[in-house]
């Protein structure tokens, strides 16, 4: 398998994520879509890596994902604050902060 | 043509500045010291200017007896820059003497009166700090030797008249009169700065000394302009026309005030400044001839106003820019009128002064009534007031003996021989203010100590205490005998012809002009008597004829200021306003009112939707990578 199929996976997966986000309501789902467009990302720089036959890109998954840990940390945690004060997890509720 | 030297001072001169510093260690004091001072303070406040005018009276013997009668007292380098040298120095010549006496002398003796007449004022104390702070600015003003120190001076006295006129500020009009009155004298004070700033650009010195010497060197242009400015400062000061209209709202201040400062001394620091300025004068005869002509104008613009008016201080005060007129008549004359100018002004300091005590203790006796139409029948009631009131009656018609008669004829004689045509004119016009001076002077004597008695019996009125009459005796004394002892054997002439020159001829004192004025003046007591001696004074002012209510309404002088330069300043003060709210104020606002109108609608697009936002973030990088494709292609 050429990595150039690596690479085509990679974008059916950032795409289907980058769709997630813009349609689906809940929260969870949302957030799961965004894991999915990260982990695309890895996909690509490792693909990438293999091309080019070094390991910068294998390194820089390993950020990606470190950061994408750091992020589920910070986001479930203020997911889980509002949820539990307004009994909603629809991203459309969460409104307030507007003009 | 005179020029001024001076020698450093010896002797008791040396200590002039106790002169400065006895009134202004009262004003210090009772200023500053608060409460505790109320009980003594008006003790102080007479005691200082009693020391001022005992040290006056021997720096004068020291001066007499002095080889050299310009002497200077330095205190101070005040502005030592480069060129300019501006010291404080004190200059006691003959002339500066004069007024030195003249103002701790009356000034004395008001001082004393006021210790009764304001003994039932809560704020005494404040009063007396008023008056030495007067008397302090006063005397800076005629010993100062260079211009700048008059000018602080001239400053000085210029506050002292605004907190004495409002000096019952409580009430409104006497706020107003106090602010119309620094107002008016501001112009005048322009006048008399833009003089130093002429002569420090063109002498490059304000003082007496350097001024005189090198004015005859600048050319007549500059000496005419420096006249004119002066005259200008004079007309502030002096209340002379154009400026004339604070003078009678100014007797809005207590009695006293009026007497010592809009009548004796004050309001003569213009003639001061003409007559002390006379080598600059002596240069220009334009000059001269238009303060000659402000003087004719004003004697008898005030004279009109004072025949009209029923309010006893404010026909005083009519008169008083009347006799004003006369000295800066005389003023105007050139050598032959100065020391008759300063004559007079000696003068009219003890009748003037005496006239305004005597209403005052009219007014003290009457509950602050000053109305003559509800006087009448006085003389009995009040035979101390008035006989001093009576007598320097005498003393302002110009009655010989009495002093009137030896200082204002002379003017009005010299007119005649000065000026050629001009002199003429200007002479009669003096004639007929003599003639008006012995009309209205008759009509207050008429309404006010004879006739019916028109007010209420239960005033009761009543004679003065001792500490007020006897000031006024004093006074009527020195209005009595003053003009004959300085007119006299040219006593008056001998002492200031150093300063001012010598008068070309002498006419002697019983000159033709002299009897016709005093023909004139029995003119006016006979028309007087005709008109409110013979028959009964109305309680109620008549309508009158034109020329009666245009001189109750000052001759229209508010008028004119309200019509001439108040409004077209309130015009442009309105245009000002109405440009700076619509032109500037407008260009910011509607630059202010689109941004913000703009930035109000941009921030629609915050709508709180976290997917839209997504969306955006999206359409961005794609246009991003498309901008990006684009451009490598």
């Amino acid at each position: 398998m050429s990595p150039i199929h690596y690479v085509v996976l990679s974008v059916i997966l950032f795409v289907i994520g980058g769709v997630g986000v813009l349609v689906r309501r809940n929260a969870i789902v949302v957030f799961m879509c965004i894991e999915l467009m990260l982990n695309a990302c890895n996909l690509a720089f490792v693909a990438f890596a293999r091309v080019h036959g070094n390991l910068d890109g294998q390194v820089i998954a390993f950020f990606v994902m470190v950061v994408a840990a750091a992020e589920v940390v910070v986001g479930l945690a203020i997911l889980m604050a509002i949820f539990r004060a307004r009994r909603s997890a629809s991203v459309d509720d969460a409104n307030l902060l507007k003009y | 043509m005179t020029t001024l030297h001076t020698v450093a001072a010896t002797g008791a001169l040396k200590l002039s500045w106790l002169l400065l510093a006895f009134p202004l260690f009262g004003a210090v004091v009772l200023l500053t010291g608060g409460r505790r001072t109320n009980r003594w303070g008006h003790l102080l406040g007479v005691a200082m200017p009693v020391a001022a005018f005992v040290y006056g009276v021997i720096a004068f013997f020291t001066l007499i007896g002095a080889s050299h009668r310009s002497q200077d007292v330095h205190l101070y380098s005040w502005i030592p820059v480069g060129g300019l040298q501006v010291n404080l120095n004190l200059l006691v010549d003959q002339l500066s003497i004069c007024f030195v006496l003249l103002i701790t002398g009356v000034g004395s003796l008001i001082i004393i009166y006021s210790v009764g007449y304001m003994s039932h004022d809560a704020d005494r104390r404040r009063f007396f700090g008023y008056m030495n702070l007067f008397l302090a600015a006063m005397l800076l003003l005629v010993l100062g030797d260079n211009y700048l120190v008059l000018y602080v001076g001239w400053e000085g006295v210029g506050l002292a008249s605004y907190l004495l006129i409002g000096f019952w500020q409580y009430k409104n009009s006497a706020a107003v009169a106090a602010k119309k009155a620094f107002v008016v004298n501001r112009i005048g004070d322009a006048g008399l700065t833009l003089a130093i700033f002429l002569m420090f650009t063109e002498f490059g010195t304000v003082s007496f000394t350097g001024v005189f010497g090198s004015v005859k060197s600048g050319g007549s242009g500059v000496a005419t302009a420096l006249g004119l400015l002066l005259l200008l400062g004079a007309c502030g000061k002096s209340a002379q026309v154009p400026l004339q209209s604070w003078l009678l709202d100014a007797m809005e201040g207590p009695t006293p005030v009026s007497a010592l400062i809009h009548a004796a001394t004050m309001v003569t620091a213009g003639v001061y400044l003409l007559v002390r300025s006379n080598p600059i004068l002596a240069v220009t005869p334009d000059a001269r001839v238009a303060v000659a002509l402000v003087g004719t104008v004003t004697l008898l613009f005030g004279g009109i106003i004072a025949c009209a008016k029923d309010d006893i201080k404010k026909s005083l005060a009519g008169s008083t820019m009347s006799q004003i007129g006369f000295m800066t008549l005389g003023a105007g004359l050139g050598p032959a009128g100065y020391v008759f100018a300063i004559a007079l002004l000696l003068a009219h300091g003890f009748f003037k002064a005496g006239l305004f005590l005597g209403a005052g203790s009219v007014m003290h006796g009457m509950n602050d009534e000053v109305n003559m139409r509800r006087y009448g029948g006085l003389a009995r009631v009040m035979p101390v007031t008035y006989v001093t009131f009576g007598l320097a009656y005498l003393a302002i018609i110009g009655i010989p003996p009495f002093s009137g008669f030896f200082t204002k004829d002379p003017i009005i004689g010299a007119d005649f021989s000065e000026h050629g045509a001009a002199g003429k004119v200007l002479g009669t016009c003096a004639l007929i203010g003599a003639g008006i001076t012995a009309f209205y002077m008759t009509r207050m004597m008429f309404m006010t100590w004879y006739g019916k008695r028109r007010w209420e019996p239960e005033g009761h009125p009543h004679e003065s205490p001792p500490v007020m009459t006897w000031p006024m005796i004093v006074l009527a004394i020195g209005s009595v005998g003053a003009g004959a002892f300085l007119i006299l054997n040219d006593r008056l002439q001998k002492f200031l012809a150093p300063v001012v020159g010598v008068p070309p001829t002498s006419e002697g004192v019983f000159s033709l002009a002299g009897l016709v004025a005093l023909a004139f003046a029995l003119v006016g007591v006979a028309l007087a008597w005709v008109m409110y001696g013979r028959v009964p004074v109305p309680s109620e002012a008549p309508r009158g004829s034109l020329l009666t209510v245009s001189a109750r309404k000052d001759l229209y002088g508010d008028a004119f200021n309200e019509s001439v330069l108040m409004r077209p300043g309130q015009w442009l003060t309105r245009l000002s306003v109405y440009f700076d709210n619509r032109g500037v104020d407008g260009l910011v606002n509607t630059l202010a009112a689109a941004v913000g109108g703009s930035s109000g609608r941009l921030r629609k697009l915050q709508t709180g939707f976290v997917r839209s936002y997504a969306l955006s973030m999206l359409a961005g990088a794609a246009v991003l990578v498309a901008l990006l494709l684009v451009v490598r292609v």
